[in-house]
């Protein structure tokens, strides 16, 4: 048994190995954009890896012989553009950035600039920008791409599923899980008793279990991701928060009950002439508000944590003058322990943070008041 | 810079509130360690709610 | 904004899709099993602690039953050591008196007995003294009567010493 996993863990490891090694070879860009030195290459960096990617790095260093070799994994393109859907791997790009690398499909050109993918207008062959470095002869193409956050989307997605209904199959064997289900199941019990029950109240809870501790987990397991070497930053895409944000507001706004509905838009107990304001009032909160205090809260923490996790980062290379290679980086060391043990604080703390504010918004939304 | 210096009002802002928040609920739980739980839930809750508005109007600043 | 420049529909799209998809297969494989054995776990645990508390009842029933049947038992007990305490006592006393009649009677049997025989004694002394004295008196009146005179002075002053005790 342990040794089929070991077998099927090394299996795995092989070929992400073989795959980095190889791409690493094949990758010939030869740009000597090199070392992450100065403050305006530091913030550059930040915001580069705040953004979503095309592929999956995992480091890049200059080799000997002058060459930037990048590691990590390409991932599959796939955009939609005027001629239609077209699809390949972003090692075409070659790690350029900054719309000089075209690719050609035949039909459309396609470039890269800022983790964005462009395509240029009919006729053109070279992408030109303004003084603002916006291109002006391109347009941004609809991209499904399978990019670095959605690759952790998936990761995250597969994880779940691989741990939860190992947790399910638990319980077809005897009442108490073994293994990772020991470690799950207080933590589903936890949603459940601390987060779904007080907030929806105990008829109602069971509905919207599936949708809370999906989020739940789903939250918590991208934040921490995000939180490896391996530099996701999926809970850090604003597209990715909206989306979960829409969730809760579509959720909530389908289930709302007949008094949450009168309470919203008809408020009993007021001036009729108030009534119009206040429902107008109350629909911007529901409609408006809270999804965007949940989408902002949780992206803008996230996206936080990461910058300050990197700029203290940064105090190795922006410290070694004052203090020397080793003092730098101790002081940076310290600095971004403490900070990451924060941060891992934050990661559960959103993700309880998205979680319970959901069950609140859907349990104001079911309640149903007493008729006095 | 002036964007610089809402971001820096909203912060002041934010940080007050923050602190009454976190004072209150410490009393509380001062005066009645067994609420505890309960107490640091609803903080928690109009922390976050806090939060977001901050980190809203720092995204417009 | 840059934020909102950030925005991509792509992403949000894919991401609604894979929230979606795993939702429901999350719903379907992991939450519904994980919640519905955990309800039934809580159910069996909270019927286990019912029959608990049940079975403790009883027993405290049974041992009130049981304390109740032992002090009854030890009233009972206590009652007929009372009883044949009692019992001994009126026979002790019982036997005391017969024996005391008994010895009283005895007694009375005795003096009675003793009387008749002082009686008898007595009265054997009686006709001895009797016999004795008319033998004496034989013996002297056979002496003395060969003088008449002396004859009467013997027998008046005889008759007039003896006294029947």
């Amino acid at each position: 048994m342990i040794a089929k996993k070991s077998i099927k863990i090394f299996t795995i490891l092989a070929v992400v190995f073989s795959s980095f090694t190889s791409y690493a070879t094949s990758d010939g860009s030869t740009e000597k954009e090199g070392q992450v030195n100065s403050p305006e290459s530091i913030n550059a960096y930040i915001k580069h890896h705040l953004a979503d990617s095309h592929d999956f790095a995992l480091y890049s260093y200059t080799n000997d012989a002058g060459e930037r070799k990048h590691v990590g994994f390409p991932l599959p393109v796939m955009v939609w553009t005027s001629k239609g859907l077209k699809t390949f791997m972003s090692s075409e790009f070659h790690h350029n950035d900054d719309g000089h690398v075209i690719v050609d499909k035949g039909d459309v050109k396609l470039t890269k600039i800022h983790s964005k993918i462009y395509e240029l207008n009919e006729g053109e062959t070279h992408v030109a920008f303004d003084d603002q470095h916006h291109a002006t002869n391109a347009h941004k193409v609809l991209d499904f791409s399978i990019t670095k956050s959605v690759f952790g989307m998936l990761l995250a997605g597969l994880l779940m599923l691989l741990g939860f209904s190992s947790l399910a199959r638990g319980y077809k064997k005897g009442a108490i899980p073994t293994g990772i289900g020991r470690v799950l199941e207080p933590l589903v019990l936890y949603v459940r008793d601390e987060i779904a029950r007080p907030n929806i109240g105990e008829k109602k809870y069971k509905k919207f279990m599936p949708y809370l501790l999906t989020v739940f987990f789903f939250i918590w397991i991208l934040n921490l991701l995000g939180l490896t070497p391996l530099g996701f930053n999926v809970t850090g895409q604003i597209a990715v928060t909206a989306c979960l944000a829409i969730f809760t507001l579509i959720i909530y706004i389908t289930n709302g009950s007949k008094d949450f509905w009168q309470h919203t838009l008809w408020m009993p107990g007021v001036p009729v002439l108030i009534r119009p304001v206040l429902a107008i009032l109350e629909l911007a909160g529901f409609i408006l508000i809270k999804p965007f205090s949940l989408l902002v809260r949780l992206f803008a923490n996230i996206t936080a944590g990461h910058s300050v996790v990197m700029g203290i980062a940064a105090l190795m290379i922006l410290l070694k003058a004052k203090f020397g290679t080793v003092g730098a980086t101790g002081i940076s060391f310290l600095l971004t322990l403490f900070l990451s043990v924060i941060e891992v604080l934050v990661a559960f703390l959103q993700a309880f943070i998205f979680t319970m504010l959901s069950a609140l918004f859907i349990g104001m939304a079911v309640e149903e008041h007493e008729h006095h | 810079m002036y964007n610089l210096i809402g971001a820096g009002l909203i912060v002041i802002g934010g940080g007050i509130g923050l602190g009454q928040i976190g004072g209150k609920a410490m009393e509380g739980i001062a005066r009645q360690p067994e609420a505890a739980g309960k107490i640091q839930t609803a903080m928690i809750i109009i922390g976050a709610l806090l939060e977001g508005l901050a980190f809203g109007a720092l995204l417009l600043a | 904004m840059d934020i909102f420049n950030d925005f991509s529909v792509g992403l949000f799209a894919m991401q609604l899709v894979i929230l979606l998809l795993l939702l429901f297969l999350l719903a379907k494989f992991a939450w519904k099993p994980i919640l519905n054995s955990l309800s039934e776990r809580e159910e069996g645990i909270q019927n286990a602690l019912d029959e608990a508390d049940n079975a403790r009842k009883e027993m405290q029933n049974l041992q009130a039953d049981n304390q109740r049947l032992l002090n009854e038992a030890r009233a009972e007990r206590d009652e007929m050591l009372k009883e044949a305490r009692e019992m001994k006592n009126k026979m002790i006393e019982d036997a005391k008196e017969e024996a005391n009649e008994a010895a009283s009677k005895l007694m009375a049997q005795a003096q009675a007995a003793i009387q008749t025989e002082k009686k008898a004694a007595i009265s054997d002394l009686k006709s001895q003294v009797a016999n004795l004295s008319i033998e004496i008196a034989e013996k002297v009146v056979r002496d003395e009567l060969s003088n008449k005179d002396k004859q009467e002075k013997l027998v008046e002053s005889m008759l007039g010493e003896a006294t029947l005790n």
